[in-house]
């Protein structure tokens, strides 16, 4: 589980497992992402973030070394308050780590919010959330810092969402820092 | 071509063009048809017929009354519904919306809302009391890739399109009077136009990918921009890792793209409104 301040995400990872015949692929392995949300059923919001999330982890998880099985993701959302999206995302990224899946790059989920006095904010509360004019969420994978999945919220010029790629490349090595201590202790035991 | 796609395609692209002579950078030939006339949906408010080359999208507008939400009183809504109904594709079974439907349904609202398009306090009638429900519906009947620009084309043509009738509150008996004889049409503000991209092997972007091309992909991009040259939405859906510099590539390419296809519009308008 992840809990940048007060937002939480648990990630529970299954797989590879046995797939049914229906959902199976002959050449690799069948991702299949739940997102849950905190209160209420999943609607066509979580959907679309389950989308997002599952074409972000085809792309790192090499699914040709387990072909015919299923990978399943479940996100639970604990609490939300604010850059919900990259929790899920690095919650997702530890899971798959965790669970010791063959993968290309690791990725992680930084979240940058334009004021409307035009400045920057990475991983804003929800509050700084709604008073932005715009938020834009990255996945930025390891190898190189390239971008793996984008989302935008509200309009920016062209220059601005590129000044806030090159924040959230810069925010990436924070957060990969801290993926790095976080493994190491948990296997130092 | 079947036992071996992405050989066949790989062929092609280290020529620099597609199976079907267009070159990486080509769009497929739009065409779009608005309204009661020449299209479409005689019952609705407003609609919209768009064929990129062959997938065809149609939207279709039907305005309605409602009291608007306790916390935006002065707000009326925009429901959009992307439908990939059974016929359009062997892929898509008929039952519940799956997840290429409501993913494309909220990519639309997401449009709506971030592009502002239409301002919401334009619906509204009288404040806290009734407002204007447009519920936009795109349905797709052929589907050939490149769904949501077309999806975005035919919202933006069926909007320019709709024509909502006076209502007046009567101030006596507290109804409304719809006036059918007097309608305006919706002031639209901002004029976003969908650009997708297909990402081949981690390097090559090809513009407006039909069917095939989409399931050979390793990734797609969408971008929207409006006519001020802003970003409406950038919609990469995982997939390959593009750098910065590839993804300034796409945006420059969309605003061209954004030029083109609001020129079409205009002409369809033009052509539509002398009546």
């Amino acid at each position: 589980s992840l809990s940048p301040g007060d937002t939480s995400v648990l990630a529970g990872l299954y797989g590879p497992a046995e797939a049914k015949v229906s959902k199976e692929l002959p050449d690799r392995a069948a991702l299949e992402v739940l997102l849950r949300p905190k209160v209420g059923l999943p609607g066509v919001l979580e959907r679309s973030r389950e989308q997002l999330l599952r074409q972000t982890c085809e792309a790192v998880v090499l699914g040709v070394l387990h072909p015919r099985t299923a990978i399943s993701l479940v996100l639970q959302v604990l609490s939300d308050a604010g850059s919900l999206l990259s929790c899920c995302l690095n919650a997702a990224c530890m899971a798959l780590l965790d669970a010791g899946l063959p993968l290309a790059t690791l990725f992680c989920g930084v979240t940058c919010a334009l004021q409307p006095d035009g400045t920057i904010l990475l991983d804003p509360t929800a509050r700084q959330e709604q008073e932005a004019r715009a938020i834009l969420t990255f996945a930025i994978a390891s190898s190189e810092r390239k971008v793996l999945m984008a989302t935008t919220k509200g309009s920016c010029s062209v220059e601005e969402m590129q000044q806030c790629l090159v924040a959230a490349q810069r925010a990436a090595n924070v957060i990969f820092q801290f993926y790095r201590d976080s493994v190491r202790r948990r296997y130092s035991k | 071509r079947t036992v071996e796609p992405l050989e066949y395609y790989r062929r092609f692209l280290k020529e620099n063009c597609r199976p079907d002579g267009r070159e990486l950078g080509e769009f497929r030939t739009t065409t779009v048809n608005i309204g009661k006339c020449s299209c479409s949906i005689t019952t609705a408010d407003g609609s919209a017929l768009v064929k990129l080359g062959n997938t065809t999208v149609i939207c279709g507008v039907k305005a309605e009354l409602a009291a608007p939400a306790v916390d935006s009183a002065n707000k009326g809504y925009i429901v959009p519904n992307v439908e990939l109904p059974s016929l359009c594709a062997e892929r898509f079974r008929s039952g519940p919306p799956g997840e290429e439907a409501q993913a494309a349904s909220q990519f639309i609202a997401d449009v709506i809302e971030n592009s502002q398009m239409i301002a919401k306090e334009d619906l509204c009638i009288a404040n806290g009391k009734l407002a204007w429900v447009l519920y936009c519906d795109i349905i797709c009947l052929d589907y050939d890739g490149n769904l949501l620009d077309a999806s975005v084309f035919a919202l933006l043509a069926a909007l320019k399109n709709v024509q909502l009738p006076l209502v007046t509150i009567n101030e006596e008996t507290g109804l409304s009077e719809v006036n059918l004889k007097q309608k305006n049409p919706l002031i639209i503000r901002k004029h976003p136009v969908a650009t997708s991209f297909a990402i081949f092997d981690d390097t090559l972007l090809i513009v407006d990918p039909t069917a095939e091309e989409e399931d050979l992909a390793t990734g797609t991009v969408t971008i929207v921009t409006d006519e001020e040259g802003r970003l409406c939405s950038v919609h990469k859906p995982g997939g390959s890792p593009l750098t910065g510099a590839k993804l300034q590539d796409c945006i420059t390419r969309a605003i061209t793209r954004h030029k083109e296809v609001k020129k079409l519009i205009d002409k369809v308008i033009k052509s539509i409104t002398p009546k």
